[in-house]
């Protein structure tokens, strides 16, 4: 039965699913609480030290950056050159980059790289049936989780399916090389087919689904779970806790 | 055993039946193949044999009903049909849930699906793949299987479930040759354990050597029901929409040339 369960490389991998959401949950909410330079960057320097051990540092950075910069760039330049401030530092047109603006793109940038690497690290180290399996023994519903594990491993096979479908219009003679414009125009005649394809796929898959008991009421006895433990259970807690007292201290003015 | 007296089915939406007064008798242990042109009612007869038209699909029974065992079926669940109708479809990729990470957990899923405990539902799943011979899949991703062994898989899931009775609608439709061979020898081992089975496919060759009886549908009725040799000897059978199987053909043909097909054919 262990080889049913999906591999767990380091220590941080074995960890409960929920203890891992625990605390990407903390790290994403606690680096927008917190706010400022110090709290952020405690966040991610917890993050990377995580994530070393995990072994997927580099993978995170990575893919991190990738997803931040596009938010990243327009958070700089709206923030730089529009935010009122005593300090300019140079002009651009009738625009002022202000040190204001400068310190307050800081900010921006390292909450929004703490936010992404600590989702990162969850979605990197943890198996989504895993996690799921670990709700439903907690009493999340069956379908709900199945829904859940279906829409994540969905993508897998959408993004398959797309290729072919592109492969097969492309020896039609479709382009989908070269420019912007043509890759765009290229897309058109691969969506309609795989969301077209997708829905038929879905009538039979339901009658399948159904003939093997879907639809039947009550609870499941599942045929693994990842193991949780005390020491975990207080870590979770002692997260949350840091959340809220993190939270109050923010709304009093304290931090 | 599974009955079905004088049923005719209507799907929501339309006016007309799609099945007209038909009869079935599936004993245990029988394999029932059924032919028929495209839209002749195949489909819809596994449907409805196996409670997914009208529980799921919708639509309406206008005439006649299905008993199991002796008891009439008629208003109850579908996750109570699971247990004595297991039915599988022509394309093994639609049927594979898609949430599992191994064929061992595919197959498991329907017996976890009835609440059944982890160690029965382990004895289930490796009780049904020793079955079909796939004990060596257990630990592939369902998504990797070629479709003879997708279908294979499916056949496992269903059985896991233990139902006394299955319904396959064209199960080889999508396979190559070999995937198909290996599908009919599957089936014939099933049969072997006292399972019924009722088959629905065009390719009447792998029929003929499978089935104890054959019923052909045309047009929502049945037009013929005997056995293989019987039905697939039917000179009206073109004209149903069913190419006979390749011995028939060529036995024909031999005949046609004034040839004795004793002494030409092996």
């Amino acid at each position: 039965m262990s080889r049913l369960v999906p591999a767990t490389p380091t220590a941080f991998h074995r960890l409960n699913p929920l203890t891992k959401v625990t605390l990407a949950t903390t790290g994403s909410v606690g680096a927008v609480i917190v706010g400022g330079y110090l709290g952020p960057l405690t966040i991610l320097g917890v993050m990377i030290a995580l994530a070393a051990q995990a072994g997927v540092l580099r993978a995170l950075l990575r893919a991190s950056l990738f997803l931040t910069l596009p938010l990243a760039i327009s958070v700089v330049l709206v923030s730089v050159f529009t935010r009122a401030g005593t300090t300019v530092l140079f002009q651009v047109g009738p625009f002022d980059a202000t040190m204001e603006g400068v310190d307050f793109a800081g900010q921006t940038l390292v909450r929004l790289l703490a936010i992404s690497m600590s989702i990162g690290l969850f979605v990197m180290t943890t198996e989504p049936r895993a996690f799921v399996f670990d709700l439903e023994r907690r009493g999340v519903p069956p379908r709900a989780a199945f829904v859940a594990v279906a829409t994540i491993e969905a993508v897998p096979t959408l993004i398959e399916r797309a290729g072919v479908i592109g492969e097969s219009q492309r020896a039609r003679g479709l382009d989908t090389e070269g420019s912007l414009r043509a890759r765009l125009r290229g897309l058109i005649p691969i969506v309609a087919p795989l969301i077209l394809g997708s829905l038929t796929d879905v009538e039979e898959r339901s009658l399948a689904l159904e003939s093997r008991a879907f639809s039947r009421p009550g609870r499941r006895h599942l045929l693994w779970t990842m193991p949780d433990s005390s020491p975990e259970r207080v870590l979770r807690w002692a997260l949350v806790l840091v959340l809220v007292l993190a939270g109050i201290a923010r709304i009093t003015g304290r931090i | 055993m599974l009955e079905l007296s004088g049923v005719s089915y209507r799907y929501a939406g339309y006016p007309d039946p799609v099945l007209h007064d038909v009869d079935l008798t599936l004993a245990d242990g029988e394999i029932v193949g059924v032919v028929g042109a495209n839209e002749s009612g195949k489909s819809t007869l596994c449907l409805v044999v196996s409670g997914l038209a009208p529980g799921s699909v919708g639509g309406q029974l206008t005439g006649g009903g299905l008993s199991i065992d002796g008891q009439p079926m008629a208003g109850r669940p579908l996750h109570e049909f699971v247990t004595r109708v297991g039915i599988g479809f022509q394309n093994p990729a639609t049927q594979l849930s898609g949430v599992t990470g191994s064929v061992f957990e595919e197959v498991a899923l329907g017996p976890m699906n009835l609440g059944a405990s982890r160690r029965d539902t382990v004895q289930r799943t490796r009780q049904a793949l020793a079955t079909l011979g796939i004990e060596g899949l257990a630990e592939r991703a369902p998504r990797r299987l070629s479709g003879g062994q997708a279908q294979l898989v499916v056949l496992a899931s269903l059985l896991a479930m233990r139902p006394g009775h299955l319904v396959l609608d064209e199960p080889t439709a999508q396979l190559d040759p070999e995937g198909s061979l290996l599908v009919a020898s599957a089936l014939r081992e099933l049969a072997a354990t006292g399972t019924a089975l009722l088959v629905a496919e065009h390719k009447t060759d792998i029929l003929e050597g499978l089935c104890t009886r054959i019923m052909a549908l045309a047009d929502g009725r049945t037009v013929a029901d005997g056995a293989p040799a019987e039905v697939f000897g039917d000179a009206r059978l073109t004209d149903w929409g069913v190419d006979p199987p390749a011995r028939i053909r060529l036995d024909r043909l031999v005949r046609e040339r004034g040839l004795d097909p004793a002494q030409v054919l092996p």
